[in-house]
């Protein structure tokens, strides 16, 4: 019946009545048959169908392209945090899966000298990152939060997004002289930079929880936080 | 605080509530029917018995009077959930901000004859406090450990930072091990003596793990007190952080093993206190390098050295 196509031409007659049995028609004179033609789309399946068609028709660029949007879009809700739901109603892991990879590809070390190589290696990076937002959202359901467990998850990974700056920054400060100064440039990045995530994650994430217990719920996401900071605070190249 | 409401003889209500002040609708009205309903919170001051022996008293208190008895059938009532359900494990974390507040001040201030789980835990085990407690204590050791062994070789030329990650891995296995297998083992051991001698105190497993995570919170500060590059001050720190959280894991279990023969209960309580002794020193000595050693060996081996070269050229 509605198989194939999703637009079927359609022959409709309307009848009108007599104009007197309508009062606000009375001062129109319509003749009795009009026939009227026209194309009818069936909501349901066919509109799907139309979606899935068209966007399996379009080029490869405008898909990657709208989902880079979407990101971009998120990020820049992310840097400049207000309350909105943007977050939460159209939530994605494309984001949180970009910032980890950087973040733990430039906590990489260049040689591949294990005894003297202390530092965090990529599977730890991605495991402490993944683990500890799955553990968090996990606690803030336990603790009765409404919030779901993928839309916290899209914003702990999102609000990554100024530590990945502040490690790009630290990085490019290490490429100059070692020294006091050099450290307390990178320590005062950091700091700023890992207050602003929590300023960033607790703005979307606080009215998910009930009142007496956000405190409960706020501090697992500073400490996840701070582990990152101290990361990307003791990276040293070699 | 009472508070009533006014039926006719229907038992319909026709008057709303009004709180306080039974005596003057009762006089306006003295026909109607009062329902009154006293308020849970209150414990019942009118009880009187024979006079008591400080222990038995708080046994009572462990025991329960009604107070306790109703708070445990709710307790009882509250988790009715199957395991398999994401309900149940819901129930495990049903505490406010303030109460987790109110038990750390409890551990971390043991008075004697209060016992921590009587005042702070009987109705409401909670899995919040012991696992981020845990989480939190992983990172202050291994970051703790790793900034004061930085500081300790500061001047050396041969030394080369690393952030030790392995650490942390390290850390976490210990403590969430110390913090779930211990309580474990002394749960059942618990069990076991329960059957052979009826003790009155019986402590359910979460109950024990809930002591057990809210007494490591000591452990937190002392961590990175522990920075501080003097052994003096260090043992000092473990001195005093082992005091206090062996005292209310001493207190906690002593009702509870006290039915027990003697020398049961007195070893019982020395192996809960040698075993957090345990840990603490192994911390200490694994994670945090000793303080001035390392400094006479480099400065001792650096003319050696020279020496040697002098020789040998």
């Amino acid at each position: 019946m509605f198989l194939l196509s999703q637009q079927r031409p359609l022959e409709l007659k309307i009848f009108f009545p007599n104009s007197s049995q309508f009062a606000g028609l009375s001062d129109i004179s319509i003749p009795q048959d009009i026939p009227v033609e026209g194309e009818i789309t069936i909501p349901v399946r066919s509109r799907i169908r139309e979606f899935d068609s068209s966007t399996l028709n379009e080029s490869v660029q405008n898909t990657i392209m709208r989902d880079l949007k979407a990101v971009g879009k998120k990020f820049m809700h992310v840097l400049y945090p207000r309350k909105s739901n943007t977050l939460l109603r159209d939530w994605d892991l494309w984001g949180p899966l970009i910032l980890c990879v950087t973040l733990a590809l430039m906590l990489q070390r260049g040689s591949v000298d294990s005894e003297k190589d202390g530092g965090p290696q990529f599977a730890e990076v991605f495991v402490i990152v993944w683990f500890g937002a799955v553990t968090i959202t996990l606690n803030s359901k336990l603790l009765g939060g409404n919030i779901s467990f993928f839309q916290s998850l899209c914003v702990l990974g999102y609000c990554i997004l100024p530590l990945t700056m502040a490690m790009l920054v630290c990085r490019l400060v290490l490429l100059a002289e070692p020294g006091p100064i050099n450290f307390m440039v990178r320590l005062f990045v950091v700091i700023i930079m890992f207050a602003w995530s929590i300023v960033a994650s607790t703005a979307f994430l606080a009215d998910s929880q009930p009142p007496n217990r956000k405190a409960l719920a706020v501090y697992p996401v500073f400490l996840f936080y701070f582990v990152i900071s101290w990361m990307i605070l003791t990276f040293t190249p070699q | 605080m009472y508070s009533a409401c006014k039926l006719n003889k229907q038992g319909d209500n026709i008057q709303p509530w009004q709180f306080g002040d039974t005596t003057t609708s009762l006089a306006a009205n003295p026909d109607a029917t009062t329902i009154s309903i006293e308020d849970p919170g209150e414990t019942p001051k009118h009880r009187a018995g024979p006079p008591r022996s400080l222990g038995r008293e708080e046994d009572d208190e462990l025991l329960g009077n009604d107070d306790s008895d109703k708070t445990e059938l709710l307790a009882g009532q509250k988790k009715s959930s199957p395991f398999w359900t994401f309900e149940y494990y819901q129930t495990f974390f049903d505490v406010d901000t303030y109460q987790v507040f109110d038990r750390i001040k409890g551990s971390l201030l043991p008075i004697p004859g209060k016992n921590f789980v009587r005042l702070y835990i009987r109705s409401n085990p909670d899995l919040y406090g012991p696992f981020w407690i845990c989480a939190t204590l992983v990172f202050a050791i291994a970051i703790s450990g790793n900034l004061s062994n930085f500081l300790i070789h500061l001047g050396e030329k041969t030394y080369h930072y690393v952030p030790e990650f392995r650490k942390v891995s390290i850390a976490a296995t210990i403590i969430y091990a110390y913090a779930w297998l211990v309580p474990l083992a002394l749960w059942g051991f618990l069990v076991w003596r329960n059957s052979k001698v009826m003790s009155i105190v019986s402590y359910s497993f979460l109950e024990i793990v809930c002591v057990y995570g809210y007494s490591l919170f000591i452990y937190i500060p002392t961590a990175i007190l522990w920075i501080i590059p003097q052994k003096a001050v260090r043992w000092v720190l473990v001195m005093i952080a082992l005091g206090v959280s062996g005292s209310v894991l001493a207190m906690t279990f002593w009702p509870a093993v006290r039915e027990d023969n003697r020398r049961i209960a007195l070893a019982t309580i020395v192996t809960i206190v040698l075993l957090h002794m345990l840990l603490s020193v192994g911390c200490l000595a694994y994670f945090f390098d000793a303080p001035e050693m390392d400094h006479l060996l480099t400065s001792t081996a650096a003319p050696n050295q020279t020496v040697v070269a002098a020789k040998s050229s």
